[in-house]
């Protein structure tokens, strides 16, 4: 009579096992191991779309070059780098996750800053509460949804709060810049705060109110080779592509601003 | 019971089963022993009792039991018409209510997005009543418990098979109506069952991350459970964060310990009349 509850719970135990490790968790993209010329680039999610065209165009000036790229959040690609993953040059979204680095010998030159990106307000497409200034974001009523303090887009809209002079009372504070735009695309959220290159790439989907104290909150992204690297040839090459007029020009076409 | 009764000395089991084992029981306990490893034990107080810890697991507990009662309202009725009625289309049906168990819960929760949320298919309706889910606790508990009935179900409808119809029969012969039957006799048949699968429901959400983030949001002490601060702390304190994970592991064991402890004491008691 109970001999089948056993099967039956482990079967349902096992699934349960199988759901959990469907649950978020960044796993670390293919490592090109190093072999002769493969270029392992850790670079901040915010810049997946430029790397990867900047990848494009390195690949062709280097023929026989193959370029790995994985893309996450700063912090996560500083852990994974900490924790000995194989990269040959690492570019953030801002200089904090790139002075953790720096500060654990782990880095083989001086970063060098080379991109910046600012914080707009999005809002639905329909706009249903009327945003057209920071100021209004604090209007009692509104669902505003903005990345948690601990994440550099949340700390940037603290910032950005203060210059402001207003506090915000958001209906949730986002792990990622993602889950923002998911909340306003969606209709959930009347407005979030996201960075500028990030409307751009959901346009159509969201639309951008900038406003004039998102200069106070400035991101700069920087970029440095990393310490033990088998390719410090390449990774000198690559970040001079991308700090030189090729990679400005594809910045400033996403909408970054240049230092 | 009588599974389990074999002669002394003998396994059944042929010798090099035990190598790949010890490697199954290494894939689970490894990481597991990596995590206790890692744990920063003299910060270990002052960080799961931070107040963001606190609420967090505060949410948590409180979310999970929430959830937990809504999957026994809605899976008791679920398990017994799957397991007892019988209508066309119900092997599809049984197969569609178990797809959480398979899906990757951020997809459950873009789906209870597009239910609830503010432009979701209920969304007008929810308005109109008055009832505002984005954003609010009962946001967690119903991705709690789109994710967490399916364990409810097929552990209850398993129970409900393996007791068969025999008392039911004959209760019903000696002239008890329909609801007498299904509460006086096929609900305490099933209790067992009805315990572990209620645990697992419980252990299930308080685990649930995916369809939380997707559909609630993050906001401490009104939608971010213990996984959600787990993955908000590692972004600037790992420590804080592995700290919380142990914490989350030590209550997960404790509930499933408890339950496997009530379950086989549950079925030793009936065993022995």
């Amino acid at each position: 009579m109970r001999a089948l509850r056993g099967p039956a719970a482990l079967a349902a135990a096992g699934a349960l096992a199988l759901a959990g490790c469907g649950a978020g968790g960044t796993a670390p993209a293919e490592s090109g191991n190093g072999a002769g010329g493969s270029l392992t680039v850790f670079a901040a999610a915010s810049l997946q779309q430029v790397f990867t065209e900047l990848a494009g165009a390195f690949e062709q000036q280097h023929p026989g070059t193959d370029v790995v790229l994985n893309f996450a959040g700063s912090s996560d690609l500083a852990t994974q780098i900490t924790a000995g993953a194989p990269a040959d040059v690492f570019a953030a979204a801002d200089t904090r996750t790139m002075d953790q680095l720096a500060a654990a010998s782990l880095l083989a030159g001086e970063p060098e800053e080379f991109a910046s990106n600012t914080l707009t307000i999005v809002v639905p497409p329909d706009n249903p509460a009327g945003i057209d200034s920071f100021a209004d974001l604090a209007e009692p009523g509104t669902a505003v949804v903005v990345c948690a303090p601990q994440v550099p887009c949340g700390a940037a809209a603290e910032k950005a709060a203060a210059a402001a002079g207003t506090t915000l009372q958001p209906a949730s504070e986002e792990a990622s810049v993602t889950d923002v735009l998911g909340k306003v695309s969606s209709g959930e959220a009347d407005a979030g705060l996201v960075y500028i290159t990030d409307a751009r790439n959901a346009a159509g989907r969201v639309t951008a109110v900038p406003f004039a104290e998102a200069a106070a909150a400035v991101n700069t992204y920087p970029i440095a080779a990393v310490d033990g690297s088998g390719q410090q040839q390449l990774a000198a090459e690559f970040i001079d592509l991308v700090t030189g007029g090729t990679g400005r020009q594809v910045l400033s076409a996403a909408g970054f601003g240049l230092p | 019971m009588a599974r389990s009764a074999h002669p002394a000395g003998y396994s059944g089991l042929p010798r090099w089963i035990m190598v790949p084992a010890a490697l199954g029981f290494g894939a689970v306990l490894l990481p597991l022993a990596a995590l206790a490893a890692r744990v920063d034990w003299a910060g270990f107080l002052p960080l799961v009792t931070s107040a963001s810890s606190l609420a967090a697991l505060g949410l948590s507990l409180r979310t999970a039991a929430a959830s937990t009662v809504l999957c026994l309202v809605l899976g008791i009725p679920t398990a017994l018409v799957l397991a007892r009625a019988s209508f066309p289309g119900q092997q599809l049906l049984r197969a569609l209510v178990l797809l959480p168990l398979v899906l990757p819960p951020v997809v459950g929760g873009i789906a209870l997005l597009y239910t609830f949320g503010r432009r979701g298919l209920l969304g007008p309706a929810l308005e109109v009543a008055g009832i505002q889910i984005a954003f609010s606790t009962a946001a967690v508990v119903l991705a709690q418990t789109f994710v967490a009935l399916p364990f409810l179900v097929v552990s209850l409808e398993g129970a409900l098979r393996t007791a068969g119809h025999r008392y039911e029969a004959v209760a019903a012969t000696l002239g008890a109506r329909p609801t007498t039957v299904l509460t006086r006799v096929t609900l305490p048949l099933i209790l067992p069952g009805l315990a572990s699968g209620a645990v697992l429901a419980f252990a299930r959400a308080l685990g649930e991350f995916g369809a939380t983030l997707t559909f609630a949001g993050s906001l401490q002490g009104v939608t971010r459970t213990l996984p959600l601060e787990i993955y908000l702390q590692r972004e600037t304190d790992p420590d804080a964060a592995v700290a919380l994970s142990l914490v989350l592991v030590a209550v997960a064991a404790a509930v499933v310990g408890l339950a496997y402890r009530r379950t086989l004491s549950g079925a030793l008691g009936v065993g022995g009349r």
